[in-house]
């Protein structure tokens, strides 16, 4: 018998105000572990779902449980990473890694061995006392996620995090987003564009289509992880690469 | 372009400049009539009439600085104060704004003999004085900046639970200081010019109280242009202090991290 979900959305569904209807009766279960990622049209509701999840925004219906509890009463178990790094501009780079604790009361000596450690994570240790301005865009999104990080939280939310990078840097990230996974464990639902990052980080993918957004099929990932350049070269990944794309032509065609 | 030749040019030209200014003086001076130079006495005359006069001015100065600080301090500090309160709701901004616009829109020497009804003729008057001219464009600049905080960031504070007060301290505060360093340059100007007006209107000489606005009008009275004229270089050097200071503060807290300075990486 499976364990019970780590989340679960049921019959999850979301208007703003009386617009119209974004996310029609979603319904989803995510493990403790599992790497989620939600791919979909431009405006299908991707964001939506990690700000309802993230308790950022109310339910119209249906009901959000993360390890039994409704999203606000979860938000300690939570981490954000969106597409901007959202670094506060005035503080250096270990400041910035320093908020989220600082804001939850937590005492400098603990604060400063916390920073530490996710700096060496991300491997920015010797950027520490550097200003968000003097650093590249992946520099930058690597303290964001230090920064999530420094809560050790149980979910990580991560909204089209490497969207405004490049090919080459996001990659990068890539691989070294599960690396860091591998040391800390936690649950990540990922929000992309690209089938391939999608493919090659996730255990399960969620093709999302539009108007209004539903889950149009989920799609098992069964390559086995440490995942490396090398998988990216496995006829495996190419074909559910392949498998990923069409699904996802097939909602945008409809959609259109 | 050289690199040595760039610090150099940014002497060299402001240099340039003032000798031209000086020998465009010197011509107007000489060009008039003998009997009309008086309107224009020359950088010597104004030179010799500073020396000939620097007791009373530097008094006249400290006077001045001392109505200009206290005025511009308490801008500072009220402008703070009640840009927190205007950046709660935009309720409180529409109720607030017009008043604040009105005490704005008063001129000062129509609202100069109403505040001597009130605090006397003096410090006190001269202080009140530039604090409400000095005041607006803090209040405004800073309100904006408060108001004006990134949402993503804001987003993020809620996201991590954060309580009004840190949200305020940790980020809206730091967010608006470019605002607020915007209004205080405004402010710096204003106030050594306010207090100056002030003094003309709100003064008081008692007990060598007198400040440059009196100074002036004492010279100009007695026909002493050359006089005149060193006030008038006394107050532009006042203004020029305010806003150095000003200006070095604010690199202190921006340079940094704003892109308003240039990034200089190390
Ligand atoms: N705060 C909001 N108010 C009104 N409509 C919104 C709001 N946020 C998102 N929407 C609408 O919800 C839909 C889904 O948005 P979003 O979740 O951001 O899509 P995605 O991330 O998949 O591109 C869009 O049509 C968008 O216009
Ligand atoms: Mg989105």
């Amino acid at each position: 018998m499976p364990a019970s979900p780590l989340v679960e959305f049921c019959d999850v569904t979301k208007r703003f105000g009386d617009g119209p209807i974004v996310l029609d009766r979603v319904s989803l279960a995510a493990q403790e572990g599992d790497f989620v990622s939600l791919i979909g049209p431009s405006g299908c509701g991707k964001s939506t779902v990690l700000r309802l999840l993230a308790g950022l925004s109310p339910l119209t219906a249906g009901t959000i449980a993360i390890d039994g509890m409704a999203p606000d009463a979860a938000a300690a178990e939570l981490a954000f990473v969106c597409l901007e790094p959202t670094l506060l501009p005035w503080l250096t780079v270990a400041h910035n890694v320093e908020v989220p604790q600082k804001l939850r009361g937590v005492p400098a000596v603990e604060r400063s061995a916390t920073r530490r450690h996710v700096l060496e994570l991300v491997r920015l240790a010797e950027k520490a006392d550097a200003y968000p301005r003097q650093l590249s865009g992946g520099q930058k999104m690597r303290v964001s996620i230090a920064r999530a990080l420094a809560l050790a939280p149980k979910i990580l939310l991560l909204d089209e995090p490497f969207g405004a990078l490049d090919e080459m840097t996001r990659e990068h990230l890539n691989e070294e987003l599960l690396a860091i996974r591998e040391k800390e464990a936690w649950t990540a639902f990922f929000v992309t564009h690209s089938v391939a990052e999608a493919v090659f980080l996730s255990n399960r993918v969620f093709v999302l289509s539009s108007h209004p957004g539903r889950i149009q099929r989920e799609i098992a990932v069964p390559l086995p992880y440490p995942r490396t350049e090398e998988t990216r070269l496995s006829p495996a990944y190419h074909e559910l690469v392949a498998n990923v794309s069409r699904v996802l032509r097939s909602v945008e065609t409809a959609a259109a | 372009m050289n690199p040595m030749s760039r610090p150099f040019l940014k002497l060299l030209l402001p240099a340039a400049t003032g000798a031209l200014v000086l020998a465009l003086w010197y011509a107007i001076h000489f060009f008039l009539s003998e009997d009309r130079r008086f309107l224009l006495p020359p950088p010597d005359a104004v030179l010799a009439a500073l020396r000939d006069n620097a007791p009373f001015l530097a008094r006249a100065a400290l006077n001045t600085s001392q109505g200009a600080l206290i005025g511009f301090g308490l801008a500072v500090v009220v402008s703070f104060a009640l840009s927190l309160l205007l950046s709660l709701s935009p309720l409180v901004r529409a109720s607030l704004y017009p008043y604040l616009m009105a005490l704005q829109l008063t001129p000062l020497p129509i609202l100069a003999p109403i505040c001597v009804i009130w605090a006397g003729a003096g410090l006190a008057s001269v202080s009140l004085l530039t604090f409400a001219i000095a005041f607006f464009p803090l209040v405004v600049n800073t309100t904006q900046g408060l108001i004006s905080t990134d949402r993503n960031l804001v987003e993020l504070f809620r996201l991590y639970g954060a309580g009004q007060w840190q949200q305020l301290f940790i980020l809206r505060v730091p967010a608006a200081l470019p605002y607020f360093f915007t209004g205080l340059r405004i402010a710096a100007t204003l106030a050594p010019i306010g207090a100056v007006v002030a003094d003309m209107n709100a003064g008081s000489s008692a007990g060598d109280g007198g400040g440059l606005g009196f100074q002036a009008i004492i010279y100009s009275s007695q026909a002493r242009y050359p006089a005149l004229f060193a006030t008038a270089a006394v107050t532009c050097v006042l203004g020029f202090v305010f806003n150095a200071v000003v200006l070095a503060v604010a690199w202190l807290a921006l340079h940094h991290w704003h892109d308003s300075y240039e990034r200089t990486d190390k």
